[in-house]
């Protein structure tokens, strides 16, 4: 494989009061790659997203963008490095409108627009993630795949390094997630570094160069997605040890 | 977003009509109703300096006592020495310098610490300066002797408020302003879009304790002697706090509508029946709670949107009743 | 040793009052701002009940807490209920509970204020001397602490030992996960509101036998017992015990070695150090 590694996790561990979320994780990402991060519910996936993102402190181990440590940093330290993420349950600002959603991500972090450019660039983005001339529309009255869109715009908004995706093709119904996956794929042709937390196995199979898999807080699986999905422990993991 | 929007300078026109209609009080009458709008004046200034922090972030703060008795006291303590607005700029420093501590401690974590934490602050301050003064100085209480009448005072006030206002106005306008919207949405995205959540909560506390304490500084000459049950009165916390809400804040302005009849209604009380200031008070709590949660402009809001939606409905579908 | 016994009597008071706050709290999730007025109304019950029937205060809780326990349940399920079910999410309901109860607080405290003025209060209560280890203290002082020893070993029992208790403790926890095994979450709110009131009038009736009460001093008992909960975690029963006899001993220290009108800032000194270090309390346990 090609590219300099731009996030790597090494050996890191998440404990809440006894119980191990996270069991000494160790991948790492490399510039412009998309990569799925998968396991059965429970398995850690989400807890490791709030790891990189600085939702949580790994209570060991070290987590680093291009080279510099940015585990236990707070959330907004490591935002302003160039991590981006959306929800796994959607998170919209309700009470701003759709441009100002998106402005929001522009203002603070990795860029740091204001004024008439925050409103230009959130305008393009809007339009490419579809929701283009509706940025005054208010939030509230939005589908949920618009509120989807409109999440992930604001991601986008930072121009990020890294972008965190948990579970962002969740609940869309077929046609919406036909939409979805070709904004994904859109992105990855731009470059963007991207790891997803995914359920639907389809859109990790077309999308993604690699996988990571996780078992109850443990990887057990790490390589291209044909290979890692065929491997009799991802597949005991999935459908249980009985079946394997 | 640069340019000064055209509903903005309407405002801003209205506002300076009005307070240039208010700054010729003092020359129509020198007695009960210039030391009612120096009352009025000064709440409105304690109350959207309030608001611009409680309002956004919705912790509610009792601190205001505190940081009027540290811009008293900043006056007390330097009248003999010092030029007065030189120790109204110390009174800013002094009771920012404060509400800066006191954010550091509490804004990190969730509004019940916040508030418990100021309730007593006023107190703790109270009894630390009286300790202090007993100990090191002597005496309890400070004169306080200027030439300053009321009518100056009330200037004083008028021009604080109209820098409050434009202040608010442009916090609003900047990053910090729209920060606290986007914290007041949800901190957690606030977090992740990259805002320093603490530090922006405790910059906008500090900005508004600074002029709570300016207030306290302009009235110390109003006292003339400065003590510290008088100076840390935690009365004026509730009452601003009460005020803000019954008026509504929401908007910039909106205190204003609590401050003026409440601040009307507890002079009359506390004239003719001062043992149901308490009672007042109280009641006052639980009217806005049960039947006013979003203050007087809220009902406004309400009245509004209502009469608009029918004049929608007349303009669309006649209606066989009214 | 003073300050030990002295300490230990103020804290133990303290404590009752903080238990009563902490089931408020960590239970029907109701930050009561009138749990101080409520602790001063029983002190002037007591009083009364001693002055004009006397009746022995120890004897006069009977009466009390019962008496405030049916307060509080009104309480909840005429002015708190209404806020619970308008609330939208816990920090909306937290607000507008402390707006209540902070108006709960003027009004009672404007009651008492009129019926019976802002004068102190005290009466002659077991006031003979008994000698400890060489050292007099008031008779008084050490029956009350025996009391709340018993009260608060009562609670302890009622919550640990007894089903009842057991599901009070559930909400606390986690009131969504308790309606899920058939709790009656919102029974058992109003029950622990009530019960809270009880407790903090207990303590009330107790302090009001060795300590000087006037009708305005309420607020400065609930920041205390706000300040005890927040040190000892919230819900936590062992937590407030331990963090009220430490809160009474570091105020006993201080007005007796610096100076008795420093007592606040030994309070607070205490709460910002746990703010800072323990925000959780002292047992409790770091929360993702």
């Amino acid at each position: 494989m090609t590219g300099s590694s731009l996030l790597s996790v090494d050996t890191v561990l998440k404990a809440f009061g006894g119980l191990v979320a996270v069991n000494d994780v160790s991948f790492t990402v490399k510039q412009s790659e998309l990569i799925g991060l998968i396991g059965p519910n429970g398995s850690g996936k989400t807890t490791m997203m709030n790891l990189i993102s600085g939702a949580l402190k790994p209570t060991s181990g070290t987590i680093r963008l291009n080279g510099e440590a940015i585990s236990g940093l707070p959330a907004h330290e490591i935002s302003r490095r160039g991590v981006a993420r959306t929800f796994q349950l959607v998170r919209i600002l309700p009470s701003l409108s759709a441009i100002e959603n998106v402005i929001a991500g522009a203002v603070f972090g990795h860029v740091r627009a204001w004024g008439d450019d925050a409103y230009r660039e959130a305008e393009v983005l809007l339009d490419r993630v579809g929701l283009g001339g509706r940025g005054g529309a208010p939030t509230g009255s939005m589908t949920y795949i618009d509120q989807k869109r409109l999440e992930l715009a604001r991601a986008l908004a930072s121009n990020p390094r890294l972008l965190l995706l948990d579970e962002w093709l969740a609940g869309l119904n077929p046609s919406e997630l036909k939409i979805g996956i070709e904004l994904i794929r859109d992105l990855r042709e731009d470059g963007r570094t991207i790891i997803m937390v995914e359920h639907v196995m389809d859109a990790i199979r077309s999308l993604c160069d690699r996988c990571v898999v996780m078992s109850s807080g443990v990887k057990i699986a790490d390589g291209s997605v044909h290979d890692v999905l065929a491997q009799p422990e991802v597949i005991s993991a999935y459908l249980g040890a009985d079946d394997a | 977003m640069s340019l000064i929007k055209e509903t903005e300078q309407r405002t801003g026109g209205i506002a300076l009509l009005l307070f240039g209609a208010a700054a010729l009080i003092p020359l129509a009458d020198d007695g009960y109703y210039l030391s009612m709008a120096v009352n009025i004046a000064m709440y409105a200034v304690l109350c959207t300096a309030w608001t611009l922090f409680s309002g956004p972030t919705h912790y509610v703060s009792l601190a205001t006592a505190a940081f009027f008795g540290v811009g008293t006291y900043s006056v007390g303590l330097g009248i003999d020495t010092l030029p007065f607005p030189l120790l109204i700029a110390i009174a800013a420093v002094a009771s920012s310098i404060l509400a800066g501590l006191v954010g550091l401690a509490t804004l990190r974590l969730s509004g019940v610490y916040f508030v418990i934490f100021t309730l007593g602050l006023a107190e703790l301050v109270r009894q630390v300066v009286t300790w202090l003064q007993v100990n090191f100085v002597g005496s309890v209480g400070l004169y306080v002797f200027t030439d300053l009448t009321e009518a100056h005072i009330f200037w004083m006030l008028l021009a604080l408020a109209a820098l409050v206002y434009v202040t608010g106005w442009l916090v609003n306008r900047s990053r910090l302003g729209f920060a606290m919207r986007i914290i007041g949405n949800d901190e957690t995205v606030a977090r992740h879009v990259g805002i320093d959540v603490a530090r922006s909560k405790v910059i906008l506390f500090m900005i508004s304790g600074a002029f709570i304490g300016i207030t306290g500084a302009i009235l110390a000459p109003r006292f003339a002697y400065v003590e510290p049950p008088s100076a840390f009165n935690p009365v004026i916390s509730f009452q601003v706090v009460i005020m803000a809400l019954l008026g509504g804040t929401g908007r910039l302005w909106a205190p204003l509508l609590g401050v003026i009849p409440f601040t009307i209604l507890f002079d009359q009380i506390s004239a003719n029946f001062p043992n149901y200031t308490s009672l007042l008070i109280g009641i006052a709590f639980m009217a806005i709670v049960y039947y006013l949660p979003r203050g007087v402009i809220g009902l406004v809001d309400d009245i509004r949107m209502r009469q608009t939606k029918r004049h929608e409905h007349a303009a669309g579908v006649p209606e066989a009743a009214e | 040793m003073d300050i030990l016994v002295t300490g230990t009597v103020l804290g133990g008071t303290y404590a009752l009052i903080a238990l009563g706050l902490t089931l408020q709290y960590g239970v029907a999730r109701i930050m009561n701002l009138a749990n101080g007025e409520n602790l001063v109304l029983a002190c002037f019950c007591a009083f009364w009940l001693h002055t004009a029937a006397s009746i022995n205060p120890i004897i006069g809780i009977a009466l009390i807490a019962p008496g405030a326990f049916v307060l509080n349940w009104l309480i909840y399920a005429y002015g708190m209920r209404p806020l619970v079910d308008r609330a939208k999410n816990r920090g909306q309901l937290e607000i507008d509970s402390i707006l209540a109860t902070f108006g709960l607080m003027f009004i009672m405290q404007g009651v008492m204020l009129l019926v019976f003025g802002g004068g102190y209060f005290s009466y002659n209560f077991l006031s003979e001397p008994v000698r400890i280890m060489g050292e007099n203290y008031g008779l008084n002082r050490i029956v009350a602490l025996i009391a709340a020893v018993v009260i608060a070993a009562a609670l302890y029992g009622f919550l640990y030992r007894t089903r009842y208790g057991t599901a009070v403790r559930a909400v606390a926890v986690n009131p969504a996960s308790a309606s899920l095994v058939a709790i009656d979450v919102p029974r058992m709110s109003a029950f622990a509101f009530a019960l809270g009131g009880g407790l903090t009038a207990a303590g009330g009736a107790l302090l009001s036998t060795f300590y000087t009460f006037n009708a305005s001093m309420g607020v400065i008992f609930t920041m205390k017992a706000l300040i005890i909960v927040i040190m000892g975690g919230v819900g936590d029963v062992r937590g407030a015990v331990l963090a009220a006899l430490l809160l009474g001993l570091a105020e006993t220290a201080v007005a007796t070695l610096i100076d008795p009108g420093l007592t606040l800032a030994a309070t607070y000194t205490l709460f910002i150090l746990v703010l800072l270090f323990r925000p959780q309390g002292i047992f409790g346990r770091q929360t993702a």
